[in-house]
């Protein structure tokens, strides 16, 4: 398979601060990464790792196929990146700021101003363009950050906590963009805290702690490794319950919990789902809803860890930004 | 986990390395970009324009009177004085702004991008070098309102400006330092205002050497502010010239030998 990050044993110290302990990655081109994990877990100086913005203490990484220390220069023509903070220079317009990376990137400067009225009408910045940014919101800040990292038509893009701090409309307006992106064929490694923010967008999530990876899946694996599904039914008539609830009891070997018409129970084999179909059908039981809903990652997150994933801060007490 | 398969090679339009043109190239954007920056920041230029024309208009109508006799004549030994120590303070924009991106992550954005290395800091550099020479000719005009007149030639004016151009650039690199090591832009100011006073003002600058106490003399007649002060002064209406300018070109050697690696050595590794 053609990885465009991949990365093996990547392991940094900040003083008694072990940020990465033997970090191992691979994201297939054209698909989304979700390195998901509280704060302290190492994502961000994952990220700047391989936007060749730290030295690894040990450990191998290639972006684009280039390595990350040798050949930071060739990656640094491949990728974008988006920290967690809007890094856009406050005293300069959106327009200015996206004229200075065009120009950095060698454009010329009819080519950088097209190329940047391009990306605010995208973005929706258009009314924005001329103020400098340090009148902007957090919202379009962030928008112009990511746009920021969009001038040179990077194949390889790196999010880092894209949505922190975000109000949910804005949240919801950014996801669309990424998702954009995808369609588009770019490479994403995305790291959030978020577990709805991995699922949402993320081919495949790495769920990162204490400065390793401690599972890497697709949002449904991982919702299948934590175990327990549950299954509704809800039977078109109402008459029928009783029915429904010594199938669904006798199948999931559990005694069902009814909440008005809906029956829950429980499961750990899916294969449990056309046996109740089955039954109910030769019951003669008319069934308006059934539903097999996996594990949120929440629960994922708290089966693989130990701790919940919005807990606010590990014991070093070190902010990842501030480390890095 | 297997490397990738991509071959580095078909990538298209991917160099191995940045060219000296594209460097320099590319610190000419990164010094327009500093220099735009003042469109939206006016108290920027305000601090480079109004603060050193109140320095030269108060100084010389209340205090000219007193030390020199006359406002003419006490112009004649201040408004180089004055050149010289705003350069000190006007340079201190280079750690601000340097503390600015680094606080703020641009400095991130930029390192990630594929250009040179030094440009970031040249281009802060060179558009420092901007400022510095519209402050000098501001002062110079202002002056001459004033009825300061340039008794030497135009090629001795341009060496003074270059003086003071050369001396800013070494400077620049304490600036630097103070930039990386300050918790925030306000802390880089608070060090010109604590540390940059005393040092400015304990020097010829607006008061001649000779009436400052015997044991003070010495330390204002080493001071680099008094040293370049005199070589303006030489270079503007006349006086002693050699002896001042290799001085200070001295000290502008020995400040960038000593603090452009220590500089370099600390934003290395702050990043």
């Amino acid at each position: 398979m053609d990885h465009s990050i991949w990365a093996e044993g990547l392991a940094k110290r900040f003083g008694d601060t072990r940020a990465l302990a033997g970090v191992d990655l691979a994201v297939p081109t054209g698909s989304v990464l979700g390195l998901l994990g509280p704060n302290g877990a190492g994502k961000t100086t994952a990220v700047r790792v391989l936007a060749t913005l730290l030295r690894p203490d040990a450990g191998r990484a290639t972006v684009g196929g280039f390595d990350v220390l040798r050949e930071a220069h060739q990656v640094r023509q491949l990728i974008g990146l988006t920290g967690q903070y809007a890094a856009v220079d406050e005293n300069l317009t959106g327009t200015e700021n996206l004229l200075l990376i065009g120009r950095l990137l060698g454009r010329s400067r009819r080519e950088a101003r097209r190329r940047a009225g391009e990306l605010l009408e995208d973005f929706g910045l258009s009314d924005a363009a001329d103020r400098a940014t340090k009148t902007y919101s957090g919202g379009i800040r962030r928008r112009l950050d990511l746009a920021a990292s969009l001038v040179g038509r990077p194949r390889i893009l790196f999010l880092d906590e894209p949505t922190t701090g975000l109000d949910p409309r804005a949240r919801l307006e950014l996801w669309d963009i990424v998702r954009g992106l995808v369609r588009s064929g770019s490479t994403v490694l995305l790291t959030t805290q978020y577990l709805d923010e991995a699922d949402a967008l993320a081919d495949n999530i790495a769920v990162t702690d204490h400065g390793k990876v401690i599972a890497t899946g697709t949002p449904d694996e991982l919702k299948a490794r934590a175990g327990a599904q549950s299954l509704a039914v809800r039977a078109a008539d109402l008459s029928d319950l009783p029915t429904v609830v010594s199938v669904v009891g006798e199948l999931a070997k559990t005694e069902p919990e009814v909440d008005r018409e809906v029956v829950t129970a429980q499961v750990t084999d899916p294969a449990i789902l056309p046996a109740v179909v089955r039954r109910l059908d030769d019951a003669g039981v008319v069934v308006r809803t059934l539903t097999l809903r996996s594990a949120s990652l929440n629960e994922v997150f708290l089966s693989l860890t130990g701790h919940p994933a919005e807990e606010p801060e590990d014991v070093s007490g070190t902010r990842e930004g501030v480390q890095a | 986990m297997r490397s990738t398969a991509a071959n580095p090679d078909a990538a298209e339009g991917i160099t191995p390395r940045v060219t000296p043109a594209q460097g320099l190239q590319q610190s000419a954007t990164l010094a327009w970009r500093t220099i735009v920056q003042i469109r939206h920041n006016p108290w920027e230029l305000g601090d480079y324009s109004f603060q050193p024309i109140l320095f030269v208009v108060l100084f010389t109508y209340i205090f000219g009177g007193a030390i020199a006799g006359s406002t003419g004549d006490y112009l004649r030994i201040t408004l180089p004085g004055i050149i010289v120590m705003n350069m000190f303070f006007v340079t201190m924009y280079v750690g601000t702004g340097l503390n600015t991106d680094l606080t703020k992550g641009v400095f991130d954005r930029l390192r990630s991008l594929p250009i040179a290395r030094w440009a970031p800091l040249a281009g802060r550099i060179a558009a420092d070098l901007v400022k510095h020479a519209w402050s000098v000719f501001l002062l110079l005009g202002v002056g001459y309102l004033m009825g300061f007149r340039v008794e030497t030639s135009v090629l001795e004016l341009l060496a003074m400006v270059g003086l003071v151009l050369i001396f800013a650039l070494a400077f620049s690199w304490i600036s630097v330092l103070v930039g990386v090591l300050a918790r925030d832009p306000e802390h880089v100011q608070l060090f010109g205002f604590t540390v940059l006073f005393p040092v400015t003002f304990v020097s010829n600058v607006f008061v001649p050497t000779e009436t400052m106490p015997g044991w003070l003399q010495p330390v204002v007649e080493a001071n680099p502010v008094t040293i370049l002060s005199d070589a303006a002064r030489g270079l503007l209406v006349g006086g002693p010239v050699a002896e001042p300018v290799a001085w200070t070109l001295l000290w502008a050697g020995g400040i960038m030998l000593v603090f452009a690696p220590i500089s370099v050595l600390a934003l290395k590794r702050k990043v």
